[in-house]
């Protein structure tokens, strides 16, 4: 996380609000990159992370059913209800699934916007 | 001090994972030589590989965790000599390590009886993970297998062989019975019966005396000069310890092989230790996995210089061999005078059992399980810890009968030091303490003890200590759907009914807290559909349904959907053949017909799913909700029609069946089924409600299940007529969909059921409750709710929005699906590696 507030962040528009279902995700296109989208409005929280599940290679989290697990969000993949943090990406339900990319999320005037962080393909190897 | 092992095998491993648990940080080295080129990897559910395990999914640890753990690992590398004067060995590939103590666990090989032949090409092994891949190669140019040994590795072998797809499969087995040193003759008369329904041909008291074939085999020669034909065998005769490493550096070996250890796994060299299949403890080779984990136990124990001695290790062993349960436990061969026996066999089921007891009645000796073993671990534990037996032994085998309570007091009865997991030995203490420290679910429990996480055969057993020590300690255990919800799914129901709630918001508002999830979201849409009936995408309820219904299709591998319509009693015009058939080829979708009389097409993008509904319904489809917890079909015979035998008309009773519960939605799916008479063409006793044509009406029985636990259903009530067999079936499913868990079919329902049928009966037919009136006007509330969900998708701009993959680019399909060509259609590309 600390890396978010020192690197600089490229923030694209994403889609409205009234886009986003209520308790739910959606599917965000940047370039070539698929990122999943979700909405917590009893908490007025927004996630983001890679849409692909890790475990079997599914690009489906968007379609996922949100949720928490001891206080903290969380999705879980349609596939094989795999859980992930979307705080910090990790798998919830495997200890030895690996890790999903999170993205920093903004709200604007009822404009969703997401944070690609600069440098962010090294933190990634290096991760 | 620097621990050198020699095998990576499984008991191998558990050394060195027992021995990173126990020492103290930074004090131990660990260097592991193997000579197989993967890391260790579960040997026991080998056969897995041919039902879809890959090599990695049977490793014990990922490479890493020798990597994190600070373990050394040469694999591919043998190590070749051992000079004890200077405690060092030499490797194969040119390494040389120093040793404080040296853990031989070579493990075994097969063992390969002198038979002219076996060198020619067709003949495998069945040990390692290799020789699975060289018949996975060589199996597709074979159609008939043959396996020499008729033991416990041999029946695995057989199942490998019937898994590679060889039509037949024939079993050699030199000795009288199969399984000779785990059951008996009756029992393997039993189990031969069984395996040869399944395929598989026995032959016993039989001598193979040559392999044919000039370089390929071609058949067997037996000493009865029968010749037998086979293309591939197998041979799985046995096992021969790998001790020739110690045979070579001087260490004692028993006359028929095997490294000869005292009380605490150490050779004749004190600072050499054998664990494992290559280790001969007191005349006795251990052959099966927990053995060797107690082994690897004793010698971490002793090293790290506290006491503890291996005295043998029960042989007891339950398993499930090509589907059929298969146990011996104790002694199972005690002379006859020396005990008395008691047999139960049911050639009908195909359940033989077998015990021994005590001449004066008191204890268990052994026994053998065949068909049936559900009662394994509680007889080991009985036999084990010397219980004293109920007044009447046959309880233990049969059950209590009559009014006397249950013989026994169960798992509770047993004392403290009973094992309850005998992989890795955890005591029934071990697992109470676990629960008074505040583990107090089975996941909790197995990280704490690791119970139940080898072979999780007593992972049934754990969780009744969970409850029983829970309650013991005063807790109330309360059935409770999640973290989120304090509530049964039966208390929920009535109180969502109660307040009229009608989203999952306002649910979660009055009875939960936190955001819900995976498990109550769905639980909690499942019981406004039940009570309400309303479309389950409206009012923010889109988002509490399972990912299946949140789309109203099917997710299949890959991302997209398949698409099912509803095809009431199977009965379908041409014409909506060719509509099906237009619509499968405008979106090139792959076609099916599935087990419920229906047609699936498979591989529509999410974006197509509206577009494809519009023209099923303008072609007077509805949808056929495949993808809920819902009424699936009412499947159906042609009946008398057009059959010359059947007395009714089972396609029209069918279709107003299927009709009369389409789209309703209860705690698990729901499949119906009409046959027109009693030769029963559409299965209906193996459906959640299915009827049958007699000569005076219909017979109505309830609560079959296929699937993975098949359950024949039970008559709920005879010769009714069409009205009252549907009142009993309004009644049946209302009651069912207010009373079940989740995700609970009608058949585990009844079982949990108090009373069972015939209380059920008494509920649905003699009205015990008097509720049958509010259990049918809330039946009749859900037919007359009925609309079709596609419909209504299809007619709403804002429903249909939510069908995109791309919330920013609506009109692009996921460019990362992929298909692949099959049989001129397409398939999806399989998961990724």
């Amino acid at each position: 996380m600390s890396l978010h507030n020192t690197a600089t962040i490229n923030w694209f528009f994403a889609c409205k609000v009234e886009d986003v279902p209520a308790n739910g995700g959606v599917c965000v296109k940047y370039l070539d990159e698929q990122i999943a989208l979700f909405h917590f409005p009893r908490r007025n929280e927004w996630y983001a992370t890679q849409n692909l599940c890790p475990h079997r290679q599914q690009m489906a989290l968007s379609r996922g059913m949100t949720g928490t697990q001891g206080g903290e969000p969380k999705v879980a993949c349609p596939f094989h209800k795999k859980s992930f943090s979307l705080v910090d990406g990790r798998c919830l339900s495997d200890d030895t699934e690996c890790a999903l990319n999170t993205y920093p999320v903004k709200i604007e005037d009822d404009r969703v916007y997401i944070g690609i962080v600069n440098g962010r393909d090294t933190e990634t190897v290096m991760a | 001090m620097k621990i050198v092992i020699i095998g990576n095998g499984m008991v191998g491993y558990k050394f060195c994972e027992k021995m990173i648990a126990k020492a103290a940080p930074g004090t131990v080295e660990l260097v592991v030589f193997g000579e197989e080129p993967r890391p260790a990897y579960d040997r026991v559910h080998l056969s897995a590989f041919f039902s879809g395990k890959t090599a990695q999914d049977l490793e014990m640890a990922p490479a890493s965790w020798y990597i994190d753990n600070n373990i050394r690992l040469h694999l591919g590398d043998p190590v070749q000599s051992i000079d004890r004067e200077h405690k060092t060995v030499h490797s194969h590939k040119g390494f040389t390590e120093t040793y404080d103590y040296l853990v031989m666990a070579t493990g075994s090989a097969a063992f390969v009886p002198n038979i002219p032949g076996v060198d020619k090409k067709g003949v495998f092994i069945y040990r390692t993970i290799e020789d699975l891949e060289l018949m996975l190669d060589y199996a597709p140019k074979a159609t008939t297998g043959a396996v020499i040994g008729g033991g416990l590795l041999g029946l695995e072998a057989a199942k490998a062989l019937l898994d590679l797809g060889l039509q037949k499969t024939h079993v050699i087995e030199f000795a009288s019975r199969l399984m000779p040193r785990q059951i008996d003759d009756s029992g393997s008369r039993l189990l031969q019966g069984k395996l040869e329904t399944l395929g598989l041909q026995v032959h016993t008291s039989k001598q193979t005396t040559s392999i044919v074939g000039d370089d390929v085999i071609t058949g067997l020669q037996f000493a009865d000069d029968s010749i037998l034909e086979a293309d591939m065998l197998v041979i799985s005769a046995g096992i021969q310890p790998r001790d020739e490493l110690a045979r070579l550096c001087g260490l004692e070996i028993g006359h028929r092989g095997g490294i000869v250890v005292n009380d605490q796994l150490q050779t004749t060299d004190p600072f050499i230790y054998a664990i494992g299949e290559c280790a001969l403890y007191n005349g006795m080779i251990y052959g099966l996995v927990a053995p060797g984990y107690e082994m690897a136990e004793v010698v971490t124990t002793h090293i790290l210089g506290a006491h503890k001695a291996f005295t043998g290790f029960d042989m007891s062993t339950k398993l499930k061999l090509i589907g059929v349960d298969v146990a011996s436990f104790g002694n199972p061969f005690t002379p006859a005078d020396q005990c008395r026996s008691i047999v139960f066999e049911d050639t009908m089921k195909g359940v033989y059992k077998r015990i021994n007891i005590t001449p004066d009645g008191q204890h268990l000796l052994g026994g053998i399980l065949i068909g049936d073993a559900d009662a394994y671990n509680m007889l080991l534990q009985t036999a084990k810890n010397k219980v004293i037996l109920p007044p009447n032994p046959e309880d233990v085998l049969l059950g209590a009968r009559g009014g006397q309570e249950a013989a026994g007091a169960g798992v509770l009865g047993l004392p403290d030091d009973a094992t309850i997991c005998s992989c890795e030995n955890v005591s029934k203490a071990a697992i109470c303490n676990a629960v008074i420290d505040g583990h107090e679910t089975l996941d909790a429990v197995k990280k704490c003890t690791k119970a139940a996480t080898c072979c999780g055969g007593c992972a049934p057993m754990v969780k009744d200590l969970i409850t029983s020590t829970m309650k013991s300690q005063g807790k109330y255990i309360r059935n409770v759907i999640c973290e989120h919800f304090d509530y049964s799914r039966q208390e929920l129901f009535d109180l969502v009914k109660i307040k009229e709630l009608r989203s999952f918001d306002t649910v979660l508002d009055h009875y939960g807290h936190g955001e819900g999830c995976e498990i109550c979201k769905p639980t909690v849409a499942s019981i406004l559909a039940s009570l309400w009936n309303e479309m389950i995408l409206a009012k923010g309820n889109d988002t509490a349904q399972d990912s299946n219904d949140r789309y109203l299709a099917n997710i299949q591998k890959g991302g997209t959907y398949s698409v099912v319509p509803r095809v009431p009693g199977g009965e379908i015009t041409p014409r909506q053949l060719m509509v099906i058939a237009q619509v499968a080829e405008k979106y090139n979708l792959y076609t099916k017909i599935t087990g419920g009389q229906r047609i699936d097409m498979f591989g529509a993008h999410v974006s197509e799913l509206p577009l494809i509904w519009e023209e099923l319904v303008a072609g007077g489809f509805e949808s056929g909700p495949a993808y809920g917890k819902a009424l699936r079909t009412g499947k159906s015979c042609v009946g008398s029609t057009w059959c010359r035998f059947g007395p009714h008309d089972s396609v029209s009773f069918a279709i107003q069946i299927e009709q009369r519960y389409r789209g309703l939605r209860a705690p698990h799916k729901l499949k119906s089924a009409v046959s027109g008479c009693i030769r029963e063409c559409a299965e209906a006793q193996s459906k959640d409600f299915g009827i049958i044509a007699t000569e005076k009406g219909w017979n109505l029985y309830v609560c079959g299940n296929g699937g993975s636990k098949p359950q024949h259903a039970l008559l709920l009530a005879g010769d009714v007529d069409s009205a009252t067999c549907i009142r009993y079936i309004d009644r049946f499913l209302m009651f069912y969909i207010k009373t079940a868990d989740p995700l609970t079919r009608t058949a585990t329902w009844l079982n949990k059921l108090d009373g069972g049928i015939e209380y059920l009966r008494n509920v649905v037919v003699n009205d015990s409750l008097g509720i049958v009136a509010q259990l049918e006007a809330e039946m009749q509330v859900l037919v007359d709710n009925y609309r079709c969900e596609w419909k209504e998708v299809v007619d709403s701009p804002e429903l249909r929005k939510r069908f995109s993959h791309f919330v920013n680019a609506p009109e692009e399909k996921d460019p990362t699906v992929q298909f692949e060509n099959l049989r001129e259609q397409k398939k999806a590309a399989n998961w990724a590696k």
